[in-house]
């Protein structure tokens, strides 16, 4: 039986799990939509990667999760592993470009910024949970032009002329658009205006300040958008890399991490039939009304967070506090 | 006449020493407000103007707390920035919502000068005297900058104490203790006794920890729950943090004229606020080889806004990561513990390759 190692990515949008062997070599992967329900999501996402795995031939021995989700799906998954997004992004994107000195990253709900330098991480930055300039914006400007935002970027390349869109707030840039649709602009135009809108943002924004470096990869569901690509290409001025599996790379980086720690647990995917409940609780222990999260395994508690102190700790004095 | 029951917003330990100067100048009873919670700031929050500074709504929350517990007196202390121009609103908003209260404000006066003090308390107690009110103000500036220093050490060596949580238990009685105190003697016993027993917790320190510098907006950054208790997230991980940001050094010892000069080389003018202490200190830890710098502060800040550009100037000159965070009324634990994980991931990582 030959080792392997799955990673998870459970963002708030996209669900991304990989199964590799020792090699870093992706034996299954899948990419989904978490539709609001990370647990409900993960499960999918097993039933699809199981389909992949040739059970014979290998055997899982650690799992990393990573995303906003990572602590519940960790929990979930029995992880070995528990990696913030940036760490796993990293991790990932130097395995496979050793050279790489900046990380551009969109995703659904945030972007990043990642500088390495000789392979190890020396600044990065994050915006603060604003739709501007990420994929939610881009899949919501595409269902008011009545089109799937997978046909966005083939069709801003066949523009010759992109309308100017205002890039700083979502708010603005819908107005604007909305205006210049009305004005008469070419579809095409407005659809390579918005990928502009979302580098200029992305640039002006979360990369601020910082000097960008080549080589530089590209990744997150947005690169693979063509028009986001050519968009960074012209504004950087430099050669954008993007992985064919750069909406993996979180996924793949937790794996890596998972490999290379030294701590093996068992995994099975009968795991997808187990009953997981979440309950949100709210402590009484104080004015400061700490929302506890409590899960639950076929109707036993595994574990709580969200407390700020010992008043509120669960899962040690299950007794006395009533769930 | 009935005694007045006074109270003072939380930031910090600070209402300690403020307990103690008015309880020796005003014939007052002093109320501590709950302690800040959720709920502070979310009453804070709902009667605040929606844009205005975090600080601002804690310490309406604070207010609206105290005197709610039977506070009839409020201090506002003023301060560099929009802050002395809070106390007005603060008081116009309570009064609107039928508060009835004194509202001593130090906003239209200086509270570092001790003649402008002595102006003001007097219209609250015609009895006080200069000689008076000079004995209770060394005894708070006093207490201030023992608890400065002994917050320092703290900061430093918490996250290495053999067991956890005696640096901070012995601080919190010491705290309690510093009440009680209405003499310079009595202070000068209790803090000796608690250094010695402090000094003799076992630290087990290694060589080359890793250091994070916290420097940032006033408020945000002295007060543990408006930064969602970073210090003691990163302490948690073995991490010496410090911040050189508290009242000693930035009221009582503070000299404009140097720290001009010392920030020459990145700025020009005042900034306002605690900006320029900001730049001061950033280029300090830099050179002193700290690992990384965490800027808090609340959101819109303008000073500190000023300061990031600066920053970033700093943090490519010396090559020290920055990590930066805008703090308003949210509460929500998880973009934070993100950003932390990463940096402290970062930190370790640069530390172990130049090794």
């Amino acid at each position: 039986m030959k080792k392997a190692y799955l990673g998870v990515d459970i963002g708030s949008i996209s669900t991304k799990g990989v199964i590799i062997d020792k090699n870093n070599h992706i034996i299954a992967s899948d990419y989904l939509w978490t539709e609001g329900n990370p647990i409900n999501a993960v499960k999918r996402l097993l039933k699809s990667l199981e389909k992949q795995f040739k059970k014979d031939e290998y055997e899982i021995v650690a799992v990393g999760t990573t995303g906003s989700a990572r602590k519940l799906i960790g929990v979930v998954l029995d992880a070995t592993v528990v990696k913030n997004e940036i760490t796993a992004h990293a991790v990932g994107t130097t395995t496979f470009y050793p050279d790489v000195r900046t990380i551009f990253e969109i995703g659904g709900q945030d972007s990043k910024i990642i500088l390495v330098d000789d392979g190890i991480v020396v600044d990065y930055a994050m915006n603060t949970l604003c739709a501007a300039g990420t994929g939610s914006f881009l899949s919501s400007q595409a269902k008011r032009l009545g089109m799937e935002v997978e046909d966005f970027g083939p069709l801003a390349l066949t523009s010759k002329n992109p309308t100017n869109i205002a890039a700083r707030c979502t708010v603005f840039a819908e107005s604007d658009l909305v205006h210049k649709a009305q004005m008469g602009h070419k579809k095409e135009d407005i659809v390579a205006g918005l990928c502009k809108a979302v580098v200029t943002n992305y640039l002006n924004n979360v990369s601020k300040g910082k000097r960008i470096a080549s080589p530089i990869v590209f990744q997150g569901g947005v690169s693979k958008n063509v028009g986001v690509i050519k968009a960074f290409e012209e504004a950087t001025e430099s050669r954008i890399i993007v992985d064919p599996n750069s909406h993996l790379m979180g996924a793949l980086g937790v794996a890596i991490l998972a490999r290379k720690n030294k701590e093996e647990k068992p995994f099975s995917f009968s795991i997808q039939d187990v009953e997981f409940k979440t309950k949100g609780v709210d402590c009484n222990g104080c004015a400061n009304h700490c929302e506890i999260i409590c899960v639950y395994k076929d109707n036993k508690l595994i574990d709580s967070w969200g407390n700020r102190c010992e008043r509120g700790a669960i899962k040690e004095r299950q007794n006395k506090v009533k769930v | 006449m009935k005694k007045a029951k006074i109270s003072f917003p939380h930031m910090g330990n600070y209402c300690i020493p403020i307990e103690v100067v008015l309880s020796m100048i005003l014939d007052c009873e002093y109320l501590t407000p709950p302690p800040i919670t959720k709920k502070t700031l979310e009453i804070g929050s709902k009667y605040s103007p929606d844009f205005v500074c975090a600080p601002f709504k804690y310490n309406l929350g604070c207010y609206i707390e105290a005197l709610e517990n039977g506070a009839d007196t409020l201090l506002q202390t003023g301060g560099v920035c929009r802050l002395s121009y809070y106390g007005e609103i603060h008081e116009q908003i309570l009064r609107d919502l039928g508060y009835d209260f004194t509202f001593i404000n130090f906003g239209d006066s200086e509270i570092t000068k001790p003649t402008k003090i002595y102006e003001k308390m007097k219209q609250y107690n015609p009895n006080l005297t200069i000689k008076h009110l000079a004995k209770a103000l060394m005894i708070g500036m006093r207490m201030i900058d023992i608890m400065d220093k002994t917050e320092d050490y703290i900061r430093e060596n918490v996250g290495f104490e053999e067991e956890e949580g005696t640096l901070d238990s012995l601080y919190e009685a010491m705290l309690k203790e510093f009440r009680t105190v209405r003499s310079y003697k009595s202070l000068k016993k209790i803090n000796k006794r608690y250094q010695k027993m402090m000094k003799k917790v076992k630290i087990n320190k290694p060589k080359n920890p890793i250091k994070v510098g916290f420097i940032g907006e006033y408020y945000t950054a002295l007060d543990p729950f408006s930064n969602h208790f970073i210090e003691k997230w990163l302490a948690k991980r073995g991490i010496v943090v410090t911040r050189k940001l508290n009242i000693s050094n930035t009221i009582f010892f503070r000299n404009v004229k140097r720290l001009n000069k010392k920030v020459k080389s990145y700025m020009k003018y005042d900034i306002g606020a605690t900006g320029m202490d900001t730049i001061k200190e950033a280029e300090w830890l830099a050179k002193h080889n700290y690992d990384g710098i965490i800027h808090v502060k609340s959101f819109g800040c303008t000073p500190e806004m000023d300061a990031m550009p600066i920053l970033e100037r700093i943090s490519e000159d010396y090559h020290i990561p920055i990590l930066y965070f805008s703090f308003d009324s949210q509460t929500s634990e998880i973009g934070i513990e993100t950003r932390l994980e990463a940096f402290y991931d970062m930190i370790e990582m640069r530390k172990e390759k130049n090794k």
